[in-house]
């Protein structure tokens, strides 16, 4: 997804002039494109996540747009006051990126590992928050938040994840975008885990459950029409993110569906907080909260099931 | 410069002083002696040294002025009415329900004012963006951020004194309130400073020491920068918290406190040099 980004973004900056890019002294074989390309619209501010957001607000203060870059909270929980009054108080331009969403570090362990950043974003005023599913979408959502005038969000993953859309789909800040129908339930994915989403949807097919898949991007604004057709539509709702059970996906979901009077079950899937210590790839960490394409089908089969022959329960 | 020239610059700090005292007075604010410190400055920049037209509070060429230490709206609000950039009578509505002028600096319908402030460490991180736009794209605005010592707690501010060197911003100026007084104490108590000069230097600032309430001095001075080509500009301002209003000198209450009747009719009479 990082390459995706960077290749969009060198695309808007060579179109238009006020595009900057900032980095806490990341993206090492990722930005150079851009630096060597825009060496007077790219800074390099050092490890200093406060100042490059104060930065960033001050170049937007004086009309530029300005992307900050960094690895998982860095970019946000670090420098999070400066975000709150000098980026979303202002209204500014200033779109935050953070590559690395999620548990996509792996190994790297918990520091590395955004899990409460859809939550933390989703709190502040003014603040789009985007997680593309996958590459194109990545590449789609950084001309969205481009042309949206005011602060965004951007969670990607990291790097080589597989294309989910064969062909880019229709795209703008808070629509979902729907992958697969059914009318037996929905599945709703958020992020880098949207092809585990799509395996278990296909998974689920071969057994005779027909889910319908969106993939949700945009949290911030959201849509919340999809998400009452689905449930309306479909009769159960499931959520699927690498983020921690509060105040991500699952809680928007949550929100629209109590504040409509909804009856349809919800179940959220998601990093279970018993295991944000573990060390592990990126797959081994999802097996372990019970997000891999298997397990996950096994959950949504074994409810669905229950849910219409109650006594076997 | 002439006598007349700074007999205007002291008749406007004694106004913004009187002005601050009555608003803080009026909402039962704090934050009187931090205004006060800081009065002779702010009458020296607004009256002689940026380059603003009230008429067009976004005028691209403007200096930017940042108040990083955001407790001191009141004198702020003061110095931008007397300049013109909104009606004298807004002030009566500082920190009043339904208005603008909030207890801490706030932009949203304000004019003249260009960063909202209140959280410290903020404003040289942003003075530093304004002034990398403008150095990046040869303009010749100036930017100016005006610090408390206090906020020279923050890593932030830190983080900001070392990338503008680096930068080569000589388009920015910081001036720190050095009035030596902070939220809990004394700064040397709570959190020492010193060597205060050195370390800016050390960072890579032109460096200036000055008194804070020479308005002749501080304007020499703030005609001066950048005091050398290709490095932003520090001025420590040696000042006096509560200046001009002798029972709020040098004490830390009036970092809380609000005057009452009497102690406004006081303060005002010496402010105004009636007593």
């Amino acid at each position: 997804m990082r390459t995706a980004f960077i290749e969009a973004l060198c695309e808007l900056a060579a179109r238009d002039e006020r595009v900057w890019l900032l980095t806490g002294d990341l993206g090492f074989s990722v930005l150079e494109r851009f630096a060597e390309r825009f060496p007077d619209r790219y800074v390099n501010v050092g490890v200093a996540e406060q100042n490059m957001t104060g930065i960033a607000a001050g170049l937007a203060m004086s009309g530029k747009t300005v992307f900050t870059y960094s690895i998982a909270n860095f970019p946000t929980l670090r420098c999070l006051e400066q975000i709150r009054n000098d980026v979303c108080n202002h209204n500014a331009n200033v779109k935050i990126v953070a590559v690395g969403g999620g548990l996509a570090y792996g190994p790297a362990g918990y520091t590395h590992h955004a899990v409460e950043d859809l939550a933390i974003m989703r709190a502040l005023p003014n603040m789009v928050v985007v997680a593309p599913g996958d590459p194109v979408e990545a590449r789609l959502a950084t001309r969205a938040i481009a042309e949206h005038q005011g602060p965004c969000y951007l969670r990607l993953g990291k790097s080589h994840e597989p294309v989910v859309h064969k062909q880019p789909p229709s795209f703008s800040l808070g629509r979902a975008i729907r992958l697969r129908d059914g009318g037996d339930a929905t599945l709703i994915s958020t992020g880098g885990i949207l092809p585990v989403a799509v395996e278990v949807v296909d998974l689920l097919a071969r057994t005779g459950i027909q889910i319908r898949l969106l993939s949700m991007p945009t949290l911030v604004p959201f849509d919340v029409d999809a998400v009452e057709a689905s449930a309306r539509e479909t009769g159960a709702v499931f959520t699927l993110e690498e983020h921690r059970l509060v105040g991500g996906l699952g809680s928007a979901v949550a929100e629209t569906l109590a504040e409509m009077g909804s009856r349809a079950p919800l179940h959220r899937l998601a990093v279970r907080d018993e295991n944000l210590h573990a060390v592990g790839s990126q797959d081994y960490l999802r097996q372990q909260s019970g997000l891999t394409a298997s397990q996950i089908g096994e959950t949504i089969g074994r409810m669905l099931r229950n849910r219409k022959n109650p006594s076997r329960s | 410069m002439n006598a007349v020239d700074q007999t205007d610059v002291r008749r406007l700090a004694a106004t913004i002083r009187a002005h601050a005292l009555r608003m803080v007075h009026r909402a039962n604010a704090s934050h009187i002696g931090t205004c006060l410190s800081m009065a002779d400055l702010l009458a020296v920049l607004y009256g002689k040294i940026l380059r603003l037209d009230p008429a067009r509070p976004d005028w691209p060429e403007r200096d930017r002025f940042i108040l990083s230490k955001g407790h001191g709206a009141a004198i702020l609000y003061a110095v931008l009415a007397e300049r013109g950039f909104f009606p004298v009578q807004w002030l009566d509505a500082y920190c009043q329900d339904g208005t603008v002028l909030g207890g801490h600096v706030m932009r949203d319908g304000v004019p003249g004012v260009e960063a909202a402030t209140g959280s410290l460490g903020h404003g040289l991180p942003l003075g530093c963006g304004m002034a990398l736009a403008g150095h990046r794209t040869a303009k010749s605005y100036r930017v100016f951020v005006l610090l408390s010592d206090g906020e020279c707690d923050e890593g932030s501010t830190w983080e900001a004194a070392l990338f503008a060197p680096h930068h080569r911003l000589d388009n920015l100026v910081a001036i720190v309130d050095y009035n030596k007084i902070q939220s809990f104490g004394s700064v040397k108590e709570v959190l020492n400073l010193d060597p205060f000069a050195e370390k800016w230097r050390a960072f890579g600032w032109a460096v200036r020491e000055i008194d804070g309430h020479d308005c002749a001095q501080i304007e020499a001075t703030l005609q001066a920068v950048p005091l050398t080509p290709n490095k932003p500009t520090v001025i420590i301002a040696h000042t006096i918290k509560g200046k001009g209003v002798s029972f709020m000198e040098n004490m830390l209450a009036w970092h809380y406190h609000s005057p009452n009747k009497e102690q406004l009719a006081q303060a005002l009479a010496e402010v105004e040099g009636r007593q």
